[in-house]
């Protein structure tokens, strides 16, 4: 269990880390997004003790970090954003000296092997870190966060440098070590933190600007009285129809999809519900409706929402701007 | 801590590093003993430890100049820092790997004082023990003040270069404190000077003089210099 209060981080009078306050809860996967230079590696570097925080408190089940820094490491495995590996050490003799430097107590052998069988390493177990490859060292340093077996995991961007199967591998590793620990997991791939985490954290130039489930964040910010519609029909027969739907806002006509049928994107009144009246209108007019779905947000759309600071504003425009 | 000891120690030995350092310092002892003992046909080793202190100088920046340089520069610092280890022991831990690679150097002047003991046992029957131990006492605390000082340069620094030059540097200036008083014309500046200047007490030992004053000089200065090293880092931190 990780909680942050308060959590700042100034260097000098830069801010960049701004009053973030967070759960963590024990076996849930916690995905830290935010773009670039929001604040996620500081975060994650002062929830591990490697930076002091200059106010708040981050206590990993309940021990604060820098009360008690030692107990507070023994619970923690972190895999930061460079693996710190040694590189004059071969892939044994590393993971030896993480057992000893983090004085565990398990039965060393079956405990390593059991990890590089997990992070599936065992192949270049004799090897010297210096000649892997990005992708193994990746793995490498995910198998040293978990030597000692801590509840809790810090993984800063942990796919980074691997290759599609083996991006696939380690998001079910990680899958898999969220059923009894607590993870939290930074990244800016967005379908990545999708794929895996139970709840999302986002962070934007230092602030929190989103603590929530994938599907609520979507849900939220979804505007529930855009829909998308795919109608058979002339464009210049169907749109004034459309238009003359009361509560209707705008139609927007984005593409001819197939032959004759074209995509509108209605924007209604907020909190007006329209599909029925636009299911009569054009039944009415035998013009069929192949598709009729509310513009739900993909993460992708969330995060540029939170990050650029355009909750509730058009997607498209939004978009365009860019 | 232990693990920290025992990895820098099989690093320095991963990489030429800790060979370079024993085979130079084993070369240019036995270079010394054999031109200012052997070939003088005198067992006093005063020469050999005194040439020693040079080559020591140089060579204990190049051992020390990775420790905290190149955790820094790789990152690893990310893995120790994180790690239920305290300061005191990564520090410590560095030091004392260091210093057991150049305690192993020196014990080849143990060696040599044997070997010349039995040689001159049959001439005129005695060895100068006393100036011997202090000798060799006193250039083991002195290393392990330059052990703690390249140490502690190393750590503001990731470049492993700048480190071993910087701490080159800094072990001279170290030595300069009593050339220095002697063009110091104010006798409270020149006093202090003196009080400090450790190759005054160094030369102290050489002379066979075992003060219980120099030996607490020399560790209070190992402890200062790790100390600080602990500070900075810890500074690192909250910057």
């Amino acid at each position: 269990m990780i909680e942050v209060k308060n959590l700042s981080k100034s260097y000098g009078s830069k801010l960049a880390v701004d009053k973030i306050s967070f759960t963590a809860n024990d076996g849930e996967i916690l995905g830290f997004l935010g773009p670039n230079g929001a604040g996620k590696s500081t975060t994650m570097n002062m929830l591990t003790g490697y930076l002091s925080c200059s106010g708040g408190n981050a206590l990993i089940n309940g021990i604060d970090v820098l009360e008690d820094p030692v107990g507070a490491k023994k619970n923690i495995g972190y895999l930061p954003e460079q693996p710190p590996l040694y590189l004059d050490m071969t892939v044994n003799e590393y993971l030896n000296f993480v057992y000893g430097l983090k004085r565990c107590k398990m039965p060393k052998k079956s405990h390593l092997n059991e990890i590089k069988e997990l992070s599936k390493i065992e192949d270049v177990q004799n090897r010297v870190i210096r000649n892997l490859s990005k992708g193994y060292r990746q793995r490498v340093g995910l198998a040293q966060a978990l030597v000692g077996n801590p509840n809790t995991l810090i993984l800063d961007e942990p796919t980074v440098g691997l290759d599609p199967k083996q991006i696939i591998e380690i998001r079910s590793l990680i899958k898999k070590l969220g059923k009894n620990h607590t993870v939290i997991l930074s990244s800016h791939i967005l379908p990545e933190i999708q794929a895996v985490c139970d709840r999302i954290v986002v962070i934007d130039k230092g602030k929190l600007v989103a603590n929530d489930t994938a599907q609520n964040l979507s849900k939220k910010l979804s505007a529930d009285h855009k829909l998308t519609v795919h109608i058979e029909g002339s464009e210049k027969d169907v749109k004034p129809l459309l238009e003359q739907i009361p509560d209707m806002v705008e139609v927007h006509v984005c593409r001819e999809v197939e032959k004759r049928v074209f995509e509108y994107e209605l924007n209604a009144k907020e909190g007006a519900d329209i599909r029925r009246e636009v299911f009569k209108r054009m039944s009415a007019r035998n013009m069929p409706i192949l598709l009729m779905r509310s513009s739900e947000l993909t993460l992708e759309e969330i995060f540029l929402k939170l990050t650029t600071g355009d909750f509730y504003g058009n997607l498209e425009d939004g978009e365009e701007e860019e | 801590m232990t693990a920290i000891v025992k990895r820098e120690i099989a690093s320095y030995f991963t990489s030429p590093l800790g060979y370079v350092f024993l085979a130079v310092f084993y070369g240019f002892s036995g270079l010394f003993l054999w031109l200012g003992c052997l070939r003088a046909g005198q067992s006093d080793m005063g020469v050999v430890f005194s040439m020693m202190f040079f080559i020591m100088m140089i060579m204990i920046p190049i051992l020390t100049m990775r420790t905290m340089a190149d955790d820094k520069r790789q990152k690893t610092d990310q893995l120790t820092l994180t790690s239920p280890v305290s300061l005191f022991g990564i520090v410590a831990g560095k030091f004392l790997a260091a210093f057991a690679v150049f305690f192993c150097a020196m014990l080849v002047m143990i060696v040599y004082a044997l070997f010349l003991a039995a040689a001159v046992k049959n001439s005129d029957g005695t060895f100068g023990w006393a100036v011997f131990w202090g000798n060799f006492v006193g250039m083991t605390l002195m290393g392990g003040v330059f052990i703690s000082l390249g140490i502690f340069i190393s750590n503001l620094t990731e470049n492993q270069m700048i480190a071993a030059v910087g701490s080159i540097g800094a072990n001279i200036a170290l030595c300069m404190f009593d050339v220095i008083s002697g063009y110091v014309t104010n006798d409270t500046v020149r006093d202090l000077l003196n009080n400090l200047s450790v190759y005054y007490k160094y030369s102290e030992f050489t002379i066979g003089i075992f003060s219980l004053k120099n030996i607490v000089f020399f560790l209070s200065l190992i402890v200062i210099f790790n100390f600080l090293t602990m500070r900075f880092i810890e500074r690192r931190r909250w910057s």
